[in-house]
């Protein structure tokens, strides 16, 4: 081969082998802009919505929470403006001169500044770190005077839970708080619109209408960059207000209620016998449910604690109280209902009853002599008591008492601390002592001692059948999307048969056999209020508008000795927890009766002294209220 | 022959700088200013750090590039075994004095700018091999002697680089470096052969491999595995590139690139920044820029008479395109990630530095495309 061919044919192959890379150069280019096509042009939908998912970062503000008011429409559980102090880190120029500007002017404790300063080190610098959640308009006042020396401090104004009642409705209403980790995880509500600082309900209708009551959330979204700071804020999407929730409450009433217990332990409740709507329910003593909206303090939690008076139980739904001798219109009843009595029927009280060498005393020493029915629930006369249970027997006596509501929740499931309570039968010994019953005990159950247990609330709403004629009401305390009025209810509640538009039946509402009978106990109820000797007499209110019938009630908390009998010991003389309850149900007014109504005073002494008399104070404003009451039934509906 | 050479050395300057690819020349300017506007995008909407630096850095090597092009293209001929040698000094000087950052060791520092040798070796092994093919007799290529020594060129610089570690960069010399065996005229088989053999040994490479690369190759088969770690740069890129739709976000509204969601936005990822605001348009326009450049190169070795012109500018056209093909494909998902720049778009100054060398050699073959070189 010559040699200048060599070159040529070199030059020919690189030439050659340069055209394939070309072609390959061509192809591969064509593949990148076909990659390019398809990220850009076909699938740009779905990475501009990952882009924006990139940058925009969501910020769930907390929900306002529904009101709640009271049959009138007050607001008795609302939302309030607060202002808080929060620090933004990054924005600080001298974080410690700052904090001991902020600890003079605001008096924040040592604890405090220790937790502010632990916060700094959790948190990012560009989150806000709250100083104090609620300040009072003088310190919010200050701050904002001082405001050019503080930097990097803000002022905030936000929305709080807040009871403008404060202890009034406490029990009824419960409060709201923090939530816990397994309050969070246990409602998907609250765990889908937590954020740090929202408070949930943690007791009461708060706690049990949480789902109504929660509210959306309002929405702020914010540009952020790659390491979550805030770039500058998008949109603001605003959250809905939770449902507003009346109740058929009547703050009037309820909190009249609180005045008349003022510093003693017990419970008011009060019903409409017809509705069943709950107009007040008081448990005393009670505390300040806005206490613990911001975190309550370790020494006015142990104030409420160790309060002897036990503010923290609820004892209209939850205290169990032996009914005393307000469980006597039940026995009479029963024994009337099963014929085992007339009015006729007649017993000797000589103050004691003797039962197989057991001796069973009358409150009343001397003994009454001989009693009829009226008679002995007017004086309250045990001995005839003693004697109709002993014929009437406990299992019929439960029968009429359960008919009546004892024995079983009253609101259901609203409450969860509201308790069943107890009345008692033979086959419930049997089952739960593994015991037989014993006639004695009988006997002592007919005047509300024994096993028996019941809430202040079961009573009333006895006494609430019992007035209205003997038909069953349904207790509510919230004016849900049909609200029945007075008349309607009665009508219904008269023909015996109600239809039921949430189980769409027909309830038999008769309670009684013969309507007869319902009308004696009234009448003996009426005597025990309005006539010469009743027990609580002292308490009646001549006026026929006013007027009401009544029985007391004097429960035994433990068993009085031979000594303390013969001793007849003064109140005042018996140690505080030795104390008998005192107790009393009424209904009025006694002509065409409307409301019945629970007192409990624990450790009061005797019912006629220590509870008539509050009925009394409380009948006259329930009763003036009665037309205003009336007047507001067609108020809005509200859907729970 | 001899008055060929004489001829062509009696060029004068106006000559020269008539006889420049001028179509190249204003494709390398307009891709230099969009550069710097990319830059300043990176640096926010405002000249800081890097677009200043990057804007120093083009007004250096441009100049030089034209410098570069006004010697001899005989004169690169003469010094290219030299150069070669040179640059694997600087590769042996940096593997043991060489400044150490995020765990390689590729830098020397020249106080003016920090040099990474590597970059160098690039071009420094496409002049060395051009000239071994420019002087070989076509019927030695595929003689044991010859392949023993071309795999040597090629081999040498690859164990520096992949001992700093630079998997990148070596990969580009490898490829640089066989492009021009094949149009040197390497048989065909043993290419096929040796890429059977790369398949077969393929396990036993990825064993050889760091864990961080073995890493980046199961990140790139499944980005999602790990989309907060390893996936990370993969998965954002992509979001940005596929978010900048047909136009673009415009110019400094790249909210992937503005709220620091993408990695190496300066440097490797360039190029995701600039198809975030300027769209598939934009990126198929900066292509195109490209493939003109590369064009251009490819043709001004095909008007040359020497061979080791026309070896150098094929080779170096590959080059370019490879060292896109690759930086596009590892921001477009196709590849793993790999470091490699975008050659002119991206920071970096001895990617720049050797980029506008060859330009510059490539412009000399232009202005002395009729030179022979013995």
């Amino acid at each position: 081969m010559i040699k200048s061919n060599s070159g040529i044919r070199k030059t020919d192959v690189i030439n050659r082998r340069m055209f394939i890379i070309g072609a390959a150069k061509v192809v591969v280019f064509v593949g990148i802009v076909a990659r390019l096509f398809s990220l850009q042009i076909n699938e740009n939908k779905k990475y501009l919505t990952l882009s924006d998912k990139n940058r925009i970062r969501e910020w769930k503000l907390p929900p306002t929470r529904g009101n709640i008011v009271d049959y009138f429409g007050n607001v008795i559980a609302g939302n309030l403006k607060v202002y808080q102090l929060h620090i933004i880190p990054e924005q600080v120029e001298n974080f410690n001169y700052l904090l001991v500007r902020l600890k003079n002017l605001l008096n924040l404790s040592d604890k405090r500044i220790a937790r502010i300063n632990k916060l700094k080190a959790e948190l990012k610098p560009w989150d806000s770190i709250i100083v104090s959640e609620n300040l009072s308009w003088s310190q919010f006042v200050k701050i904002n005077n001082y405001l050019y020396d503080l930097v990097g401090v803000k002022p905030v104004m936000t929305i709080s839970r807040n009871y403008p009642f404060n202890d009034v409705y406490t029990h009824v209403l419960g409060y709201v708080s923090q939530p816990n980790e397994q309050e969070i995880l246990e409602n998907e509500i609250i765990q889908e619109r937590f954020v740090p600082g929202m408070k949930i309900g943690k007791l009461g209708l708060e706690k049990r209408l949480e789902n109504h009551l929660i509210g959306t959330n309002a929405i702020q979204r914010y540009e952020v960059n790659a390491y979550g700071k805030r770039i500058n804020q998008l949109e603001h999407q605003k959250g809905e207000q939770g449902s507003k929730i009346r109740l058929t409450v009547d703050t009037e009433i309820q909190k009249a209620c609180g005045e008349l217990l003022n510093e003693k332990a017990g419970s008011i409740s009060v019903m409409d016998i017809y509705t069943g709507d709950i107009i007040a329910m008081y448990s005393s003593p009670s505390y300040n449910p806005n206490l613990f909206l911001f975190g309550i303090s370790q020494d006015e939690w142990q104030l409420i604690r160790n309060n002897p008076l036990k503010p923290l139980i609820n004892k209209t739904l939850s205290g169990l109280y032996s009914p005393g001798s307000t469980i006597k219109p039940i026995v009479a009843l029963s024994a009337l209902e099963n014929k085992v009595i007339d009015t006729k029927f007649k017993v000797k009280c000589t103050g004691k009853m003797e039962l197989y060498g057991q001796t069973f005393h009358c409150w009343k020493e001397k003994g009454h002599g001989w009693v009829s029915l009226k008679n002995a629930m007017k004086q309250s006369c045990d001995t005839y008591f003693y004697e109709v249970a002993r014929l009437l027997g406990v299992d019929r006596l439960n029968i009429t008492a359960e008919k009546f509501g004892l024995g079983k929740k009253v609101l259901g499931d609203y409450f969860d601390n509201e308790k069943k309570g107890l009345f008692p039968n033979t086959k419930w010994k049997k089952n739960n002592l593994g015991k037989g019953w014993v006639l004695g005990e009988t006997l002592i159950t007919g005047i509300g001692q024994g096993y028996i247990q019941s809430t202040p609330l079961q009573l009333c709403m006895m006494t609430a059948q019992i007035a209205n004629g003997g038909f069953a009401v349904k207790p509510k305390i919230i004016v849900d999307s049909n609200p029945i009025s007075y008349e309607d209810a009665k009508q219904s509640m008269e023909s015996g048969l109600f239809f039921d538009a949430n189980s769409e039946e027909l309830i038999d509402k008769k309670l009684f056999k013969n309507q007869r009978n319902i009308k004696i106990v009234q009448e003996a109820m009426f005597a025990s209020t309005n006539e010469r000797f009743g027990t609580s007499y002292k308490s009646r209110i001549d006026d026929p508008k006013y007027q009401f019938a009544g029985k007391t009630g004097t429960a035994q908390v433990k068993r009085i000795s031979k000594r303390e009998r013969e001793l007849d010991l003064e109140l005042e003389q018996i140690p505080y927890k030795d104390r008998d309850h005192a107790l009393y149900v009424a209904y009025g007014p006694y002509v065409n009766p409307r409301y019945a109504l629970s007192i409990i005073v624990e450790h009061g002494g005797s019912g006629s002294k220590a509870a008539a008399p509050i009925a009394k104070k409380l009948f006259k404003l329930i009763i003036d209220r009665h037309d205003l009451r009336n007047k507001q039934s067609n108020f809005e509906r509200i859907n729970v | 022959m001899f008055q060929q050479d004489r001829l062509s050395n009696e060029i004068t300057l106006f000559q020269k700088i008539k006889n420049l690819d001028y179509i190249l020349l204003i494709s390398v300017i307009l891709l230099s200013i969009l550069s710097v506007f990319v830059m300043y995008s990176t640096d926010g909407g405002e000249i800081l750090f890097h677009t200043k630096n990057h804007f120093v850095k083009l007004a250096v090597f441009f100049p030089l590039m034209i410098f570069v092009a006004f010697f001899n293209i005989k004169f690169w001929h003469n010094f290219s075994y030299i150069i070669y040698f040179i640059v694997i000094l600087l590769l042996i000087y940096v593997s043991f004095f060489g400044i150490k950052s995020s765990g390689s060791q590729r830098w020397m520092d020249l106080y003016l700018f920090v040099l990474q040798p590597s970059e160098l070796m690039k071009i420094a092994i496409i002049m060395c091999l051009a000239k071994y093919f420019h002087r070989i007799k076509i019927e030695n290529v595929n003689s044991f002697t010859s392949i023993t020594i071309v795999l040597s060129i090629i081999i040498i610089p690859i164990i520096f680089v992949i001992s700093q570690p630079d998997l990148g960069t070596s990969i580009l010399i490898a490829l640089s470096g066989l492009i021009i065996l094949w149009l040197g005229g390497m048989k065909i088989k043993y290419f096929i052969y040796s890429f059977i053999t790369f398949l077969i040994s393929l396990p036993f490479i990825i064993s050889f491999l760091k864990p961080y690369q073995k890493l980046r190759i199961l990140t790139f088969l499944d980005p999602d595995r790990d989309p907060l770690g390893a996936g990370y740069q993969i998965i954002q890129s992509k979001i940005a590139i596929g978010s900048g739709g047909l136009n673009g976000k415009g110019f400094l509204k790249g909210t992937q690139s503005y709220l620091d969601f993408l990695p190496e936005k300066h440097t490797d990822f360039i190029f995701t920044l600039f198809s975030e605001e300027f769209g598939f348009i934009g990126s198929v326009g900066l292509l195109i820029l490209y493939s003109i450049i590369i064009f251009r190169i490819v043709r001004i070795g095909a008007i040359s008479r020497s061979n080791f012109a026309r070896l150098f500018c094929f080779g170096y056209a590959f080059a370019i395109f490879i060292y896109i093909v690759v930086n596009l494909s590892m921001v477009l998902g196709l590849l793993p990630i790999v470091g490699s720049p975008l050659p002119i778009m991206s920071y970096g100054g001895s990617s720049m530095l050797a980029t506008m060398i060859g330009f510059g050699i490539v412009l000399s073959a232009k202005i002395n495309h009729k030179q022979m070189i013995a």
